[in-house]
């Protein structure tokens, strides 16, 4: 029971606050608004016993990329302005509704939904979470975690190069 | 037991309000912000799967896929700062430089 009430308070939360990202005139409040998303997103997670996930977001995302993005945004001092939405609102809400429809209308006719919920190995649910992943992580997955340090190395390089200034002597 | 088919509604209407935020703004920030929703939107989905089936493999990807959004998040600011710099904008309609 306590577990549907906490679904049904992460759930609104989340849709709620992700409204509140796009729909706020002044970039800071879109920013602080993406901020709670991502922090009750984090909550279902804890819902879904992935509690590694969830640490990892709240310190990734809101911790280290919405400190970045926040920190970029002072940076800029954007200014105030009038017209902040495009002229295409109401055609874009309409084909976001169809395609919303759409996606649901798919999924609940698809097989999976039907199914029974597959319980964990014994072994496994012994582990615990986090041992889990590492594992995963390490044996399955260890050619994508090293694709992805060298993604994250280009991005840091990539950032660095974008960002520089050049003198005059240089360029 | 929250059932699958809830969680999955929730992470859809997460992703289509992420679309239709990159439909309707015009400011760049705002438009990286709801590439990060849509991002969200599918690691809600893939660890609910991943809880549903009983196995780990989609908790690992959506860890890949927070990695790509750090990186993602890190090359579009230094873009905004360079356009900054250039133009003093972040309105996409202003940023034509390479449209014919």
């Amino acid at each position: 029971m306590a577990e549907t009430a906490f679904f049904i308070y992460f759930a609104t939360i989340t849709i709620l606050s992700s409204i509140m990202t796009i729909g706020f005139r002044s970039p800071i409040y879109c920013t602080l608004a993406l901020l709670s998303t991502l922090l009750h997103v984090a909550g279902l997670f804890i819902l879904l016993n992935a509690e590694f996930i969830a640490a990892i977001q709240v310190i990734v995302y809101a911790g280290a990329v919405l400190v970045l993005y926040l920190f970029v945004l002072m940076l800029l001092n954007l200014k105030k302005t009038e017209d902040f939405l495009h002229k295409q609102v109401w055609v874009a809400l309409f084909f976001g509704l169809v395609l919303l429809a759409e996606i649901l209308i798919g999924l609940f006719k698809a097989p999976f939904f039907t199914k029974t919920p597959v319980p964990k190995s014994e072994e496994l649910a012994a582990l615990g979470n986090t041992a889990e992943i590492g594992l995963a992580l390490f044996n399955k997955y260890l050619l994508p975690f090293e694709i992805v340090g060298i993604i994250l190395l280009g991005a840091v390089i990539g950032a660095l190069v974008l960002a520089k200034k050049y003198r005059q002597a240089d360029a | 037991m929250i059932p699958l088919s809830y969680y999955v509604t929730v992470s859809t209407m997460m992703f289509v309000i992420g679309l239709i935020g990159i439909l309707i703004r015009k400011n760049f920030l705002i438009i990286l912000f709801s590439i990060e929703l849509m991002l969200n939107a599918a690691n809600i989905n893939l660890v609910a799967f991943s809880h549903h089936f009983g196995e780990i493999d989609g908790q690992v990807i959506s860890l890949f896929i927070i990695t790509v959004a750090a990186a993602e998040a890190a090359v579009g600011l230094a873009i905004i700062i360079v356009l900054f710099r250039r133009k003093a904008t972040t309105n996409v309609d202003e940023l034509n430089l390479m449209k014919w």
